[in-house]
């Protein structure tokens, strides 16, 4: 802001980055279940973006306001419904979806509230998950999958395919997507929806209202 | 000198002089400069006692107003001259402290309706060259701030960088927001409401009517008589010091414990120790407050009903607001809950303001925005800091810059 060059570009996780990337810069994000502020802060410092974060936890809260961030603590689930149409031109939502109580009314006050809504989660079709399950019997636990059924906060698991699936039922969207790998890297576009949800880890989407 | 009527105590001699000459920077509007009250009188003339703590910088622009409570003053970071004890919120305000005065300027001024010097029932009306008494009329929180924007107008500031305050001083800094948004940079609102609620206004009635009740209180004009209800007025701050605290820290400190004694009495001492700590909290209060004084205060709360002036909603209070917001409650505040500030919260989202909240995790009640809190600490210094990055306020000198 002041002339200064800017500090080498922080290393970002791989779907964080994916988001960032989706973004334009300058313009009004909300970002919902922002943690310790990671991504709020790169879109603000990096990106020139108005950037606000709804947060569940105090101590994540706290973190985030007392480096200045603009933060509240609220839920998803039920704190999204107080904001009026339209206020942000951007609503992200980061590895978040499959811990909601009600996803698809979370996604639907997303794609109200902002002119786009940004969308990162955690694929259950990977083939490793579908493995342990064939294999096994059991539930899966995997890197980007870490808890025992028993106290998981991922309460509604699904797959990139049951994304696009109601992301039609909700009549928006899809302007952009992209699935990461094992190693976080982008995967090959132009691939039907069923080798990135064999193959994906993570999945991003980024939708809009159709209107 | 004061002359004091026979009977007054030379405690109450202290209140009286703190009201008419306060140890505490002051100026007066005459005529030409009427306050404007919601009641429909223009007040004057108008005196406001305020204190100052660091340096206005070159372009004006490093201004905090800090608001108080409801028996709060101006003397925010220096001892107090009534009690002799630091300032009410020396934890906050002060060099290297979250509200840094060695970054900012700080500006504390008593409220109208108050008794450290700023106009109130206590102070003489010229009209009678006796004490206001309920001849002044009802104050309000936006009279208040009308009083507040005058103090800043004439210290010569456009725009506040933040207006801060918990409770009554949180009100204050909403109707700051709401009056003057283009001379609010940043606001922190703490421990507070948008307006008082139904149990909020009866505990304040409880207080008034154990004032009013007490024979000495003579209808107002005890300062006429020579007398004080001081019974009256302790046993309004006994009712009130129990909303400040929570059950649990009540329980935590006090719990069933006996006073000085083995077993109960059976008679009506002082046999718990809650009940010799009200007391003492009582008879503390009416060394250093004037009880008409605070009939207008607890008064002025009762009428705080923010989104009244704005249609019924609180959103268009700050709807378009540039004002950057921090809203801070506290878990066990049962007198101001966490219910109260997400209200608020959300009509600063509805307005599309921007806006922060931390819920601070305590069991000491409303109280505790007054106490050493490390959480509610670091919230503060985070959203000043930012917020003075965003007005282009230089670091402090121990702080290298982190963003380019």
């Amino acid at each position: 802001m002041s002339g200064k060059q800017p500090a080498p570009e922080p290393k970002l996780r791989p779907d964080l980055y994916a988001v960032a990337m989706m973004l334009e810069p300058k313009s009004r994000v909300l970002d919902v279940g922002c943690g310790d502020g990671t991504l709020l802060r790169h879109l603000s410092e990096r990106h020139g973006v108005d950037a606000r974060g709804i947060e569940l936890s105090q101590r994540g809260v706290n973190h985030c306001v007392a480096q200045g961030l603009s933060v509240i603590q609220g839920d998803a689930d039920t704190d999204l419904a107080d904001y009026p149409d339209d206020s942000f031109d951007f609503v992200i939502l980061s590895q978040t979806l499959q811990a909601t109580r009600r996803p698809r009314d979370v996604l639907d006050n997303m794609l109200r509230i902002g002119k786009h809504a940004i969308v990162s989660f955690p694929n259950f079709g990977h083939w490793r998950v579908r493995g342990q399950l064939l294999v096994k019997g059991r539930m899966p636990i995997t890197d980007a999958l870490s808890y025992a059924w028993y106290d998981t906060p991922n309460i509604h698991a699904f797959t990139i395919r049951d994304f696009v699936a109601l992301v039609k039922m909700l009549g928006a969207r899809i302007e952009e997507a992209k699935a990461l790998d094992e190693s976080g890297r982008p995967m090959l576009v132009n691939v039907p929806w069923g080798v990135w949800n064999l193959f994906g880890v993570q999945a991003v989407f980024k939708l809009t209202r159709d209107t | 000198m004061t002359v004091v009527p026979a009977g007054v105590t030379p405690t109450k001699a202290a209140i009286r002089r703190e009201a008419e000459a306060p140890q505490s920077l002051v100026v007066s509007f005459g005529a030409d400069k009427p306050l404007m009250m919601d009641a429909g009188v223009a007040l004057a003339p108008v005196t406001i006692a305020y204190q100052t703590y660091g340096t206005l910088n070159a372009d004006k622009s490093n201004a905090i107003l800090v608001c108080h409570a409801l028996t709060g003053d101006q003397h925010v970071a220096n001892p107090n001259p009534l009690t002799g004890k630091p300032g009410w919120w020396s934890t906050m305000v002060g060099p290297g402290k979250p509200v840094d005065t060695e970054r900012y300027f700080v500006i504390a001024s008593n409220v109208i309706g108050g008794c450290m010097g700023t106009t109130g029932p206590a102070s003489i009306n010229p009209a009678t060259g006796r004490a206001y008494a309920l001849d002044l009329p009802v104050v309000t929180i936006r009279d208040m701030v009308r009083a507040q924007a005058m103090l800043v107008d004439h210290l010569g500031i456009d725009t506040l960088f933040c207006v801060a305050g918990g409770s009554m001083g949180g009100m204050q800094v909403l109707q700051w927001a709401a009056s003057y948004p283009a001379r609010v940079f940043s606001a922190m609102p703490i421990a507070t409401a948008a307006r008082h609620s139904s149990q909020n206004i009866a505990f304040h009635e409880v207080g008034r009517q154990a004032v009013m009740a007490d024979p000495d209180w003579c209808g107002g004009r005890y300062l006429d008589e020579g007398k004080y209800p001081s019974k009256g007025l302790a046993v309004a701050r006994m009712a009130a010091h129990i909303t400040y605290l929570s059950d649990e820290a009540l329980q935590r400190k006090f719990g069933r414990k006996l006073q000085s004694r083995s077993a109960p009495t059976f008679s009506f001492d002082a046999d718990f120790q809650i009940e010799n700590y009200l007391r003492y909290q009582g008879l503390s209060f009416v060394d250093r407050f004037d009880a008409n004084s605070y009939l207008y205060v607890t008064r002025a709360c009762d009428y705080f009903d923010l989104a009244s002036d704005y249609g019924g909603s609180l959103a268009a209070a700050f709807k378009g607001s540039k004002t950057r917001f921090c809203v801070v409650s506290f878990s066990s505040d049962w007198l101001y809950p966490t219910s109260a500030s997400r209200a608020i919260v959300h009509a600063l989202n509805a307005g599309g303001a921007s806006v922060s909240f931390v819920e601070i995790a305590t069991d000491r009640g409303h109280d505790a925005f007054l106490l050493d809190d490390p959480e509610f600490s670091a919230t503060a210094r985070g959203f000043l800091d930012g917020a003075a990055r965003a007005r282009g306020l230089p670091p402090p000198p121990d702080q290298t810059p982190t963003v380019s």
